[in-house]
């Protein structure tokens, strides 16, 4: 035995070590990401500077100079880039939300339908899941918008299937209310309302739950709900006045105006979106056992509160995790939004894009806002999520 | 007399009377007020749909001539549309002489497809199977051997063209989507936070993006004088979408999988990558096969995205035919509903597949 295998062997005690081995792993990895980043990196500046394309968010200030057919702040095109990306980004927040409003009405309705004791009902609502579920998306978007534009009648003999709602091939154009700050005063009041009252509602909660003492505390926590918007409806004076359509002889105006293509995109995505949330409505209250349904019977409950104190908050534990995942995708999917042309942040990134040349940056900045908006809602849902998850103790 | 009089008791229950019977197979639609309601507007709405639909597909559609015929229509289907463009929609561009390659390709996929999905074939010989038919499609396809002309990947399009990125797309994504759950799980925090972040980013963005930046982006990080094809570089961004939500399916089967089994192997002497692959794997994979089949159902739809960023998959080739000058504007509800056929029943066959898998756990055949 010489002094060197005494060394190898210490040495190989070291790479036969668990915890060495873990260190040495991760190093490798770690490197290995680093260098492939740097690799690409590198092949990529030699490119644009070959190339002469200009770096970094600086257009982001220059004159846009196109145009946006749906803002809902005021948009120009000498505005900049910047607030291009703007409009965008509150037209994908705008359609998602309605979408995803509208999907869980929809998908409520279906997915109790679905539950029905008549077959018929039953089965008919199982062939809406099945035809949206399995054929895709963008498919729909397509065909709604081809629906719109080519089958319905042009402006001038556009349908009315309400009184003041008008259906053409120029999109849906319905009453709305002329808003003013005052109305916004009026809703940030009611906002605040609500609030309040929900803190008055927990605080009596809290001190039954604590004193076991049955409190009246409805009238405070409606007072909290209906003051506040009273008083500033007395104080500011919303004007009332609604925007009626009308109706002249090639065009409409006035009344609130959908595009077609914001018409098709809504109606797309709530409806795909709309067959998931059937699907886990029915299975989240399914999930419920029939005995809960007959324990909260045998107390004294009735259907209805037996619904709404059992059965629904259990469900609700099944229902809310799978939620998130499909008002996610809805919003993800908003940016098929540039196959049939509405103006969404993917859009507007690509109109930026092929003005300026700067690909990478536009898609860099793209792909963060829906990174950070797709975070938020998960992190709101799932702080939503813990507060109706099983307590373990 | 103890018999006549139970011979008496019984007699109802072997043979109802048949207006009891009838009670009982319509009682759940006429039964109450409320559910004969029901029924009958259902039957109304039903029965709409369905006439609206016989005059549409049958009664006022045309069946014979060209755009011409089909101009002037009143209301109904305009069936030579289809009959005409049929073969354009389903292989594309494909030279059209050749067109029985991509159709050959095709059935040798359908049939390698079919002989997979049978539980009794479940052995280490569909890898070579798989291989063989892999072998054949791309020669079918690409060709430059055997007398077969080349075709480029530019003038690939249609159902193939859907069918192989969905099926490049999920085998190349699965063995990536494995190793970055089994990385997600590592007791190694670098590994974990690096696989945490890979598939947290792609799933927290669309498709369309990561298509984007495979299309756009790709070619600026290669080197000097390497291109890569636009189907590559859209099949790339494929993979990598399809890995991240696979590694989270897989994740969910990891997870299901109690810590006695890792502890079983790990006291067994087995290592890592053994136990894995022997003890967790094996039982963590069963469970995920039916949301997996789920998760392909997604991934199929999901390539019709390839369109936006210039790809001629079936849904734009669909598409194009519905441009074509002779019957831009004629058929464009045809042209929508028969792509929206073709997709639902794949997509529906593979979702009534995976509820076969289901049923088949559930009564412990596996």
């Amino acid at each position: 035995m010489s002094v060197p295998t005494i060394h190898d062997a210490s040495l190989l005690r070291l790479v036969y070590n668990v915890r060495v081995r873990a260190i040495l792993y991760q190093v490798l990895a770690v490197a290995a990401v680093v260098l492939a980043g740097l690799y690409l990196f590198g092949n990529m500046s030699a490119k644009l500077a070959e190339q002469n394309i200009a770096t970094g968010f600086g257009y982001l200030g220059r004159e846009a100079g196109f145009t946006i057919s749906q803002a809902f702040i005021e948009y120009k095109p000498s505005d900049t880039y910047a607030m291009a990306l703007l409009v965008g980004i509150l037209n994908t927040v705008w359609v998602s939300a309605i979408g995803c409003v509208l999907a869980t009405v929809i998908g409520t309705v279906v997915g109790i339908a679905r539950m029905s004791s008549n077959p018929l009902l039953s089965w008919l609502m199982l062939a809406y899941v099945e035809a949206l579920r399995n054929v895709p998306l963008l498919l729909y978007l397509f065909l709604w918008y081809a629906l719109i534009v080519a089958i319905l009648p042009n402006v001038r003999d556009a349908l009315q299937p309400l009184p003041y709602v008008y259906l053409s091939n120029g999109g849906l154009t319905v009453p709305a209310l002329r808003w003013s700050p005052a109305h916004t005063g009026v809703l940030l009041a009611l906002l605040a309302g609500i609030a309040a009252a929900v803190l008055v509602v927990r605080r009596a909660r809290a001190r039954r739950v604590a004193t076991g003492r049955e409190g009246t505390a409805w009238p405070l926590a409606l007072a909290a709900l209906l003051v506040p918007p009273v008083v500033a409806g007395l104080l500011l004076q919303p004007e009332m006045a609604v925007n009626w359509p009308e109706k002249g002889r090639f065009r409409l105006s006035g009344g609130l105006h959908l595009t077609p293509e914001f018409t098709a995109l809504l109606v797309g995505l709530s409806l795909s979106a709309s067959a998931g949330v059937a699907e886990i409505v029915r299975s989240g209250i399914q999930s419920v056992g029939k005995g809960q349904w007959e324990a909260s019977r045998a107390l004294g409950l009735r259907d209805n509160g037996a619904m709404r104190l059992v059965v629904l908050p259990q469900a609700l534990r099944v229902i809310i995790p799978p939620m998130t995942n499909t008002y996610l995708s809805l919003f993800k999917n908003s940016s098929l939004a540039i196959a049939i042309g509405y103006p969404d942040l993917v859009m507007v990134s690509n109109t930026t894009m092929n003005q300026t040349g700067q690909a990478i940056e536009a898609i860099a900045l793209f792909m963060l806002v829906y990174l950070g908006l797709s975070l938020t809602i998960s992190f709101g849902m799932n702080r939503y999520n813990a507060r109706v998850a099983l307590k373990e103790r | 007399m103890t018999t006549t009089a139970l011979q008496a008791a019984q007699a109802p229950l072997r043979r109802p009377r048949p207006s009891a019977t009838w009670r009982r197979r319509l009682g759940p639609f006429i039964g109450t007020p409320v559910n004969a309601v029901i029924t009958a507007v259902c039957l109304a709405l039903l029965l709409w749909a369905l006439s609206a639909a016989y005059r549409w597909g049958v009664t006022n559609a045309i069946t014979e001539g060209g755009p011409q015929a089909c101009k002037g229509r009143a209301g109904g289907a305009c069936w030579p549309f289809l009959a005409t463009k049929l073969r354009f929609m389903v292989f594309g561009y494909f030279p059209y002489d050749q067109h029985w390659r991509p159709l050959a390709a095709l059935l040798v996929f359908f049939s390698a497809c079919g002989v997979t999905m049978m539980p009794r074939f479940w052995s280490r010989r569909l890898v070579g199977l798989w291989a063989g038919a892999v072998a054949v499609i791309g020669v079918l396809l690409y060709g430059g051997v055997l007398g077969l002309p080349r075709v480029e990947t530019t003038k690939w399009g249609g159902l193939p063209l859907s069918f192989m990125l969905a099926f490049v797309g999920l085998s190349l994504g699965f063995p990536l989507g494995l190793l970055l759950a089994l990385a997600r799980m590592s007791k190694m925090p670098a590994i974990r936070v690096l696989s945490i972040v890979f598939i947290e980013v792609i799933r927290g963005v669309p498709l369309i993006s990561i298509l984007f930046m495979a299309t756009v982006m790709l070619p600026l990080f290669m080197p000097e004088g390497v291109t890569i094809d636009k189907l590559l570089r859209a099949q790339v961004a494929i993979i990598i979408f399809a890995a991240a939500y696979i590694a989270e399916t897989v994740r969910g089967g990891l997870q299901a999988i109690p810590r006695g089994q890792f502890e079983a192997a790990g006291a067994l002497g087995l290592h890592y990558w053994q136990s894995m692959r022997l003890i967790v794997l094996p039982q963590a994979l069963k469970i995920v096969i039916p949301p997996l089949v789920n998760t392909f159902i997604g991934f199929f739809q999901d390539t019709t995205l390839v369109i936006i960023v210039g790809l001629l998959d079936f849904l734009d080739t669909v598409r194009s035919a519905l441009r074509d000058p002779d019957w831009q504007g004629i058929a464009v509800i045809e042209g929508y509903v028969f792509a929206a056929a073709v997709y639902f029943v794949f997509s529906y066959g593979m979702g009534a597949y995976s509820r076969f898998l289901e049923r088949r756990r559930r009564m412990g055949y596996d």
